[in-house]
């Protein structure tokens, strides 16, 4: 982030103004955009070495660094529980955690749309900068574009994340083994739905709040009250929801998935928004839970260390992996019979009768 | 979640399975079509199948709204979306139907057509209302269920005096298609055994009531149960249909009694009957030309039926040569039959209307129940 030049501008209208294009154009303009908005929410001593790119450093030995981006687009850009600048903090620090890595830093791109007015992306930064903070994460290093009116969505946002990986830790999506146990950190489907909720045309009265939330201090409880190697696969279902991440690790595993509908915690709130829009729980969003696939003998612990972290108080034992050449995902029904847990085909989209 | 959980009560499933279990007689097959794409969808989801004895065969009808909209009608929509520059409103689940040559709702909007996902009629009327300077179009299908709020935005349209706002009808009858089912001459490739009973719909009963459904029992002596969606109204009803089946009576039954009636929705119907007259026949992607069978808009609101508006060129488009949607809705054949399933013929790339929605039955038996007659090996 380049810093202020020594020319009188007038302060930024935070009230009345808009993002317009010379904000993006590299001028005196765009410095203060940065100086009296980016710079002093998002401050700390690496954004301070005012360049364009952030010196940090060399890991301690037996460590290596893993990487993770998200890029993040959301319409709209508020909603119950979050906004697209909390989101594109805890989306990428938990993509880190996912992989055992302990998430130290995050870049940010914005690509802010022409007339954008000013205090919504103030409310955006702050908040970006305060879930920031409390992840105990900086944002070291960023960047602003601006594309004219039309060409984007208010504000997109990119995060990368830097995070530190013990060297024989060894957590990824091809780790399942048939035997495993299959935990879920809670309830499923509240980020979709509270999103949905305050579509243009679609709006209707709920009290869903998305789950948005950092989880690496949950998977450091967890991986802390179970021996290094028990905990195989850690997801964050997001994007498809449960049933997608689960398909994607049965596929990279090369196992089948079986499911206990019952025991699937979905708030009834939520339940009620997807019978009536004829959605599936199962895929909807989430960005505050995660699967975790465990050694059968650490699940016990694994549960109870999640079920004692806030983040994982409604964690259940969901199902277990197995042997399938087919490797799919399969579910005990609620009413006693069977089914397959699909990937997602297309967008969910409600149903028309 | 009340009001939901009590009809999937696991211990109420298991004693309906129960008294399913003893009711039949196992000398014999019960062959019952449920005609709606809900309930395929609900038997498919809830794992239903599994708990009916093997004796009761169910038969997936064509009351799957998405899947038996033919192929030239979403010609005609993409015609008025790239041809004529409209802005084109329906349905989501309408937009990936594919069309002919590779086309789509979905993929013309990527090329730059003006088509927007609606969740109701009155969405497309805002977007008229908001956009005079713009011919908007509602793309209209769905059974009995969705036509009363068609009927709702044109008189609304005619009300507002509305001059850039039309709907494409292809809204279609249930009971029209039951009886097709009932008289269609089996297909000289297949002879599908006789339908020993119905399943009625839900929701377009709410709509109808149960009278329609009486001449089935009285001219068919085929009985009828109307159910609701969940789990557990399937099993109810499905056992009502086996007793039916057993004593030699032809009856329609409600079981969705906190829903249907005999007489249905009057404000519904007369807003229909004010707005809709029957077609003379009408072409259902998997079953052909089924003669009066579907709806569309009465002169007096002329201004407003996107058929009359534009000139548009229907143009029927055959299914694929291997394609078995038209055995499969009859019952003839099952999904795993047809060569194409699964293979070529995915949700993702679906070739024929029973793949087309989830609601398909093809569809349905591949999202949910593919793993039947594959060797699963426990852990």
């Amino acid at each position: 982030m380049k810093r202020d030049a020594s020319v009188y501008l007038k302060p930024l209208d935070f009230k009345r103004g808009c993002i317009e294009m010379n904000h993006g154009a590299g001028g005196r303009v765009g410095a203060q955009l940065v100086a009296q908005l980016f710079a002093p929410a998002f401050d700390n001593e690496f954004l301070r070495q005012g360049n364009d790119g952030a010196r940090l450093p060399v890991p301690p030995p037996g460590h290596r660094l893993v990487m993770a981006t998200d890029a993040h687009v959301i319409a709209p850009l508020f909603f119950p529980g979050g906004d697209i600048g909390s989101l594109a903090v805890h989306g990428t620090v938990n993509d880190v955690a996912m992989l055992g890595a302990t998430p130290l830093y995050l870049s940010a791109s914005f690509i802010l749309e022409e007339g954008l007015p000013l205090q919504q992306l103030q409310r955006i930064v702050a908040s970006m900068a305060a879930a920031s903070r409390a992840c105990g994460v900086p944002v070291v290093t960023g960047d602003t574009k601006v594309v004219e009116r039309g060409k984007g969505d208010g504000v997109f946002i990119s995060t990368t994340g830097v995070g530190l990986l013990p060297a024989a830790r060894d957590i990824g999506g091809a780790n399942a083994r048939a035997g495993d146990v299959l935990l879920l950190s809670g309830s499923i489907g509240e980020h979709g739905v509270a999103v949905l909720s305050q579509r243009e045309s679609l709006q209707f009265d709920t009290e869903i709040r998305s789950d948005s939330a950092p989880l690496h201090t949950l998977v450091a409880a967890l991986l802390a009250a179970v021996p290094e190697g028990a905990v195989h696969v850690l997801r964050d279902p997001t994007r498809g929801g449960l049933a997608t991440t689960l398909n994607e690790i049965a596929a990279q595993s090369g196992v089948g998935l079986r499911l206990d509908e019952a025991a699937i915690p979905v708030q009834p709130q939520v339940a009620a928004a997807c019978e009536l829009l004829g959605l599936d729980p199962l895929y909807i969003a989430n960005e505050g839970k995660l699967v975790a696939i465990v050694a059968p003998a650490a699940a016990e612990a694994a549960l109870a260390a999640l079920r004692a972290h806030p983040l994982g108080a409604g964690a259940a034992r969901i199902g277990e992996v197995v042997a399938d050449p087919q490797h799919f995902v399969q579910m005990h029904t609620t009413v006693g019979g069977q089914r397959i847990v699909d990937w997602l085909s297309g967008e969910p989209l409600p149903r028309i009768c | 979640m009340k009001y939901v959980d009590e009809f999937r009560d696991p211990a109420l499933a298991r004693r309906l399975a129960d008294e399913l279990r003893a009711a039949v007689d196992p000398a014999r097959r019960y062959r019952l079509m449920e005609f709606c794409g809900g309930h395929t969808h609900a038997l498919a989801r809830h794992g239903v199948l599994d708990l009916l004895p093997p004796q009761v065969h169910m038969v997936h009808g064509p009351g799957c709204p998405v899947c038996v909209l033919p192929v030239g009608r979403i010609d005609m929509a993409l015609q008025l979306a790239l041809e004529r520059g409209v802005t084109l409103c329906s349905y989501g689940d309408v937009l990936r139907v594919p069309a002919s040559a590779g086309q789509s709702l979905q993929r013309a909007k990527a090329q730059g057509a003006d088509i927007r996902m609606v969740y109701s009629p009155a969405d497309a009327l805002q977007i008229a209302r908001a956009n005079p300077s713009r011919e908007v179009v509602f793309l209209a299908i769905g059974f009995e269920t969705t036509t009363p709020p068609s009927a709702l935005v044109i008189r609304q349209a005619a009300q507002q005096g509305l001059k850039n706002f039309s709907l494409l009808c292809n809204h279609v009858l249930t009971p029209a298609a039951m009886m097709h089912m009932l008289q269609a001459p089996p297909a000289a490739a297949d002879d599908a055994p006789a339908l020993d009973g119905f399943v009625g719909p839900a929701h377009v009963s709410v709509v109808i009531g149960s009278a329609p459904y009486e001449p089935f029992a009285r001219r068919w002596h085929k009985p009828v149960v109307i159910a609701g969606f969940e789990p557990l109204d399937l099993m109810q009803a499905i056992l009502m249909l086996v007793r039916q089946v057993d004593d030699g009576r032809a009856e329609v039954e409600n079981q969705y009694t906190r829903a249907v009636t005999r007489e249905g929705n009057r404000v519904a119907q007369a807003l229909t009957a004010e707005v809709f007259e029957l077609r003379d026949s009408f072409e259902w992607r998997g079953l052909g030309e089924v003669p009066h069978s579907a709806l569309r808009i009465r002169p007096a609101y002329a201004a407003f039926d996107a058929e009359r508006r534009f000139p548009l060129q229907y143009r029927a488009v055959p299914d694929h040569k291997q394609c078995e949607c038209g055995a499969i809705l009859r019952g003839a054949k099952s999904p795993s039959d047809c060569r194409l399933f699964a293979t070529v013929c995915t949700p993702e790339n679906p070739l024929g209307s029973c793949m087309v929605s989830s609601e398909g039955s093809c569809a349905a038996h591949f999202s949910y129940g593919r793993f039947r007659g594959t060797a699963v090996v426990a852990a």
